[in-house]
């Protein structure tokens, strides 16, 4: 049962599973969206027009019917953009509109502006356009062979492989495919630009970013960055797909604005937002791994292949960590990674929950899955055998473990020692509560009688590193005010969409100010407030923004301690705040009241505070370093049932155990987990992104994309977190939770790979590629009946 | 622009907006009720996800007065047209706080759960959980949990991944109660009729029973909306328009404005039309108004056909089957439709009628080619028609496809075959998927019938499905897997209707292993 909220209870504020502060606007639709804010007198709307080639010269467009259109006040290209048209975040490759040349199908060339969107689109698509093709390079496979990418090839390499390899008495070579995978956040991509005076410009814009939002609109329009704001109450979901895609949309509104001096909203309509803008990387990776009688790995070698798609946006980092996640929770010592990005005339794939992490890992769980079948093993028991070393104590000191354990199977192939290692004893807690041997046993038993339908489980780990890979973007600021009511405002610099930043932020100052949880209110990012922030991705929204919060309120709290010890009497490290009052020698003052006395004696009553991560290191040339302040870990157990002669499969029962450290707020983290788990089976199984012989991507919208339904969640979901409070000063001793929970769904693509296998006597490995559509499962079914046959 | 000489109309559009009576004349006849919503009244708590009734965040509820009764229905507001509402009653999310400004027991309880994330699929949820909440509150009763999972069908969520969604829907039962006043809405629906009949008959004529008199004839920009109220009306404006949309659910429709954005100057509207509105039983078959929606035909199909159960479930989602026909189905016609193989297999016929007569059809002679059908252009469709079904009919439908809710199928199979002691004496084979219409299997059937049903007859049947169909590649399956899937299928129900030791539908159909954790 859930725990019911109400006014009378009072609750820590802290460590406590408040319900998200927009709950009550979200049901009831009081939550205002950028969409929804009121529009101004005079607002016009934009459409993009989309190429409808995947590689060609633009030879001429013609606007004439466009023009004519009701409602048309504008039509701007490339060539209204006064500034850099570009909108790359690392590489300045992504034009913001086509110019000369389009990519791929779906690039945006022009944007029609007119008093309505309905309109706006249906000029839109009134527009001659005359194309020169050109030759097109459409799979990351092709792209590799001709050795096309957006930039040079990653390569790790750490001990011996070729020779390990050589030498190794068993070896699983393969190929294995995963694909990638739609944002669908439910509000589609939308930017609305106000012009403000003095060619100023305010950017409502949903995204993840607002720091590189306004960069890109200021080099795009050549103004400064101090000339642009940007602004964030929420996003409708984000997922990584606003992060760096978001800024095309912004630049465009803000281009439109700037020529017309009137307010322009550019909302997509759900096929555009696809067939334009980057998704989650399909790889290919092709594997060659060394290991011994008993399933240890002794030698791993991999070729990734990602599909970055037509320009570099975040490709190369997410390749990073593709490569920095091969590891997973098993210990490689003799390793050999490389990841190549493959450039193709298709949209150009971009941040995702996970960010390379999940392509990463699941191909070292395929190939330990293989392991095991050829060994005849339960895979879990060679998950086991190649685990990392278990810590000695995640809570001991840096010092005393280091120097205790060194070389012990606990460096990564990157070179960070992995010091907080739980997976022995997390796994051993979901091995229990899951009942997995049993389960195992009764799955065989009834595969043994079932003709048509067959059952499948496995358990896969997860071990996922937070951080930023690039040290400097691991820095944060807030401001939090202190009005003279008492009541708290507080701003930071990372974004709200839908994870729950905002009510940890708020829990976060309460608790450090010892105030209650309503007394604080958290306001929209804006680029105007706290300046140069960092995208709020990589999981770090509240290790970085809440340990900036902190700091900004402790600032306060120390101020008002020294007042209260003033008034109150004793010393000012004494002083307590807590149950909205400070304390100190065996008296209190109300908060309110400190407050109010604070302002009178002329004390500045509100604060900023920064944080950057420490303990960071990272060579991106040589791969090399420690780039990861501390790892999140956890495990799942799915049971599944397929069909052997359609390819259904259904989802029976799942067992999750993860770990958020000293959770801040354990519902939001039981949702983050829960819903990383059904948006990475989604990923994994019915969720296929097709494009065609032209390049054109086919699945462009719900009617053809599928992502998970009400359905697709099992009756039977127990979710839970693990106690583990943080090894390192994070946040109140909490952990990242955004990403490390999809890497959960490994085990529901693993548990439809077991449920195959035994069509074949468990002898055989099942072909299985991601995602494992009906299709992919029927013909992984008959491909290893037709191996046990042979 | 005028009606038959009997006929008597009303040129503005009167309906309920969250209790409060709206009459509209400005907006066009294509402006979907959700653009309506968000842009002319501020109700932006009803969202756009995707413009194609495919993701729910734009659900509102419908409610009107069917003969007298009062139902109630969740629907998308993105392809729902406004004319529409024409003497009905829209709900949207603004509505339902209370009076004292506590949250209703469907919102408190997705507080109370953590039901909401980011928060933008949230108010689409509420209305679909609102709507069961009254349909139950009212009988004191509670929804089971088949009963919500199907009234979520057509609400994505991207974020929580529905496990605290599902727990709020149990939950919200267990608050205290809030109830709706369905009399009252009852008679506010009456009095908006008595409004529009003022203004179609004039104040002398003003019809006191509360029924409809008039019909909608709506005319903006050169755009026009007819909303007639008998067949006799139709079939003439049909033959006065034959270039006219016919509009039935819009589910389809509403796609040719927002994606397509296709001109349609002229829409009749059978929504309205009260002969096309009836379900009759007779002993010769059960027959479908072209307007029945897709819910209600679902409720009297599967009285006698609960093979279908599972199709149905699994058609499109709760609000497209609350607004969508089955006529708008079998007349629209794709390849991929699920209703009609299943229809063919049972050996159903569609009544066509236009001002010069009626003609009633095998439902598989109206597919000519690729969209293309044996209707002419002043036709409409006003019926399908299923047997009763025979005493020793066997017969399944099987849907295939990427998901389970809400999806389009890869291939959708009906089969049904009687026996004659272990011989077949019928057997009626249809694909959806597998052709460019919904097309029979005449070689796998000409095979079967005769046969001893037996592994053979199924295996050499199977075969035969390569010489009956050529399918397609696409984003749904390739080729080779449909025809494999087909034949599988058709094996499936070998299986499960072979007279030794048929297997059960347990063991045949992943879907039907409830709980199924062994």
């Amino acid at each position: 049962m859930p725990e019911i909220f109400s006014a009378k209870v009072t609750k820590k504020t802290a460590h406590a599973s408040h319900p998200h502060e927009s709950a009550e606007l979200h049901v009831s639709g009081e939550a205002i969206y950028t969409d929804d804010i009121p529009e101004l007198a005079g607002t016009l709307h934009a459409a993009l027009g989309l190429s409808q080639k995947a590689h060609a010269s633009i030879v001429s467009m013609d606007f004439t019917e466009v023009l004519a259109s009701s409602g048309v006040a504008a039509v701007l290209t490339a060539d209204d953009i006064l500034g850099r048209n570009d909108c790359g975040p690392i590489i300045h490759d992504d034009p913001i509109l086509a110019e000369g040349v389009v990519q791929y199908i779906g690039q945006p060339m022009f944007v029609v502006v007119a008093e309505s969107q309905l309109q706006a689109r249906r000029a839109a698509a009134k527009a001659t356009i005359s194309y020169e093709d050109l030759p097109a390079v459409l799979t990351h496979q092709e792209a590799r062979e001709r050795q096309s990418s957006v930039v040079p090839e990653l390569k790790l390499v750490r001990g011996n492989p070729a020779a390990k390899l050589a030498a190794a008495p068993h070896r699983t070579k393969g190929t294995f495919e995963v694909g990638g995978q739609e944002q669908f956040y439910l509000e589609g991509q939308i930017s609305y630009a106000i012009p403000k005076e003095n060619k100023q410009l305010l950017i409502h814009c949903s995204t993840q970013h607002p720091t590189e939002m306004q960069h890109m609109v200021a080099h795009a329009l050549n103004l400064e960055f101090n000339q642009v704001v940007v602004k964030v109450r929420r996003m409708g979901g984000g997922f990584g797909g606003k992060e760096s895609q978001s800024a095309l949309f912004a630049c465009v509104a803000s281009l439109c604005t700037y020529h017309l001096k009137r307010p322009v909203k550019l909302r997509l309509d759900r096929d555009d937002d696809f067939m334009a803008t980057g998704k989650r990387h399909c790889f290919y990776h092709e594997f060659d791994v060394g290991y011994d009688d008993n399933g240890k790995i002794l030698a791993a070698k991999i070729d990734m292949t990602s599909r970055a798609g037509f320009s570099t946006d975040l490709s190369p980092p997410v390749a990073t960590r593709a490569v920095c996640h091969f590891d997973n929770t098993y210990y490689l010592s003799d390793v050999e990674i490389g990841a190549l990005c493959a450039k193709t005339n298709t949209q150009s794939n971009t941040a995702f929950r996970g960010f390379g992490g999940p392509q990463g890992a699941i191909a070292i769980e395929y190939v330990i899955d293989n392991i095991a079948r050829d060994l005849g093993k339960d895979p879990l028991e060679v998950r086991r055998l190649n685990y990392y070393a278990a810590s000695a104590s995640s809570l001991e000191q840096d010092g005393v473990l280091s120097a205790k354990i060194s070389d012990t199977r606990d460096t990564t192939p990157y070179g960070q020692q992995v010091k907080d290692n739980v997976i022995h004893e997390l796994t051993d807690q979901l091995i229990e509560s899951s009942e997995y041997q049993q389960r195992r046993d009764a799955i065989w038993e009834f595969n043994q009688s079932s003709p048509i339908l067959k059952k499948g489980i496995a358990l896969t780990p997860v071990k996922f590193g937070i951080s930023f890979n690039v040290v400097h973007f691991n820095q944060a600021g807030a401001l939090v005010h202190i009005y003279t009511d008492g009541s708290i405002l507080v701003n930071h610099g990372g974004t709200e969409m839908g994870q729950g930043l905002n009510t940890k932020i708020a829990q976060v100052v309460a608790n450090e100010l010892g105030v209650s949880l309503s007394a604080v209110r958290a306001t929209a990012t804006d680029t105007s407030k706290v300046a140069n922030t960092s995208a709020t991705a990589a999981s770090s929204g509240a290790d970085l923004n809440g340990k900036a919060a902190e700091n900004a309120a402790r600032t306060l709290r120390l101020r008002l301690s020294e007042l209260a010890a003033q008034q109150l009497g004793g010393v000012a490290e004494a002083v307590v705040f807590s149950g909205d009052q400070a304390s100190v020698n065996g008296q209190s003052i109300a908060f309110n009241d400190l407050v109010a006395q604070a302002y009178l004696q002329r004390i500045q009553l509100w604060s900023d505070g920064f944080y950057k991560t420490p303990k960071l290191k990272w060579d991106q040339s040589a791969l090399q370093g420690s780039p990861f302040y501390y790892f999140a870990y956890g495990a799942s157990v799915s049971e599944v049932i397929i069909d052997t002669l359609t390819g259904e499969w259904k989802l029976l029962r799942a067992d999750l155990l993860h770990d958020a450290g000293n959770s801040i707020n354990p519902a939001l983290d039981k949702g983050q987990v829960e819903g990383a788990f059904i948006q990475g089976m989604g990923w994994l199984t019915c969720e296929e992104l097709c494009w065609n012989a032209e390049g054109k991507l086919t699945t462009h919208a719900p009617s053809t994309y599928k992502i998970p339904a009400v359905n697709d969640c099992p009756d039977d979901m127990r979710v839970e977190l693990f106690h583990n409070p943080n090894h390192e000063e994070t946040i109140l001793r909490s952990k990242a939770v955004g990403e490390p929970p999809l890497l959960l769904s490994f085990s529901v693509f693993f548990a439809i790979r077991d449920a195959i296998a035994s069509v074949g006597g468990y002898q055989h490995n099942p072909p299985l590629q991601a995602p494992a559509t009906p299709e992919r499962i029927l013909d992984a079914v008959m491909k290893t009946k037709a191996l046990s046959t042979e | 622009m005028q009606l038959s000489q009997k006929s008597q109309t009303v040129g503005s559009i009167h309906f309920l907006l969250n209790g409060e009576a709206v009459s509209v004349s400005d907006v066009a006849p294509t402006a979907t009720v959700l653009n309506y919503l968000r842009e002319e009244r501020a109700c932006t708590g009803t969202k756009e996800g995707c413009a194609e009734g495919d993701c729910g965040a734009c659900t509102v509820v419908l409610a009107e007065l069917d003969n007298d009764e009062l139902s109630m229905k969740s629907v998308n507001a993105c392809i729902q047209f406004v004319p529409t509402l024409h003497e009905k009653a829209v709900y949207t999310v603004e509505y339902l706080r209370q009076q004292s400004g506590e949250l209703h027991p469907s919102q408190q309880a997705m507080v109370d759960c953590h039901g909401s994330q980011c928060g933008f699929c949230t108010p689409g949820f509420i209305m679909s959980l609102w709507g069961i909440y009254n349909d139950h509150q009212v009988l004191g009763t509670k929804a089971n949990k088949e009963e919500v999972r199907s009234a979520l069908t057509g609400n994505l969520c991207r974020c929580t991944g529905y496990r605290p969604i599902l727990e709020a829907a149990e939950k919200m039962f267990e608050l205290p109660e809030v109830s709706f006043d369905h009399d009252g809405l009852k008679r506010d629906l009456q009095k908006l009729r008595a409004l529009s009949n003022e203004e179609g008959l004039g104040s002398d004529n003003i019809n006191t029973d509360g029924v409809s008199s008039t019909s909608l004839s709506y005319e903006y920009n050169n755009e026009h909306f007819f909303a007639p109220r008998t067949l006799d009306e139709l079939l003439q404006l049909k033959s006065q328009y034959p270039e006219a949309t016919v509009l039935a659910g819009g589910t389809d429709v509403g796609l040719w404005i927002n994606k397509q954005f296709r001109d349609l100057p002229t829409l009749i509207y059978i929504g309205e039309v009260a002969e096309l509105k009836q379900c009759n039983k007779t002993e010769n078959g059960l027959t479908i108004g072209a307007s029945v929606t897709l819910t209600d035909a679902y409720k009297a199909i599967s009285e006698l056909y609960p093979e279908m159960d599972q199709m149905w479930e699994r058609f499109a989602s709760q609000p497209i089957r609350n607004i969508g026909t089955l006529g708008g189905n079998v007349a629209n016609g794709s390849p991929i439709g699920d209703s009609m193989p299943a229809l063919i297999a049972v050996g159903a016929t569609v009544t066509l009628q236009s001002v010069g007569g009626l003609r009633e059809m095998p439902l598989e002679d109206l597919y000519l080619d690729y969209m293309k059908k044996d209707m002419g252009v002043d036709e409409v469709v006003v019926a399908v028609t299923l047997p009763i079904p025979a005493k020793f009919q066997r017969f399944r439908c099987y849907k295939l496809s990427k998901r389970y809710d809400s999806d389009i199928s890869a291939v959708f199979a009906a089969i049904a075959i009687e026996l004659d002691e272990n011989k077949v004496s019928h057997c009626k084979v249809a694909f959806g998927g597998m052709a460019a219409t919904p097309k029979r299997a005449s070689h796998c059937e000409q095979s079967i019938i005769g046969s001893a049903w037996n592994e053979t007859t199924a295996k050499q049947a199977m075969q035969l499905l390569k010489k009956d169909y050529q399918p397609l590649s696409d984003m749904r399956a390739s080729d080779s897997n449909r025809m494999q899937s087909a034949m599988n299928l058709l094996y499936r129900f070998y299986l499960e209707t072979r007279l030794d030791s048929p297997l059960q539908k347990e063991q045949l159909d992943v879907f039907s292993t409830a709980g199924g954790v062994v």
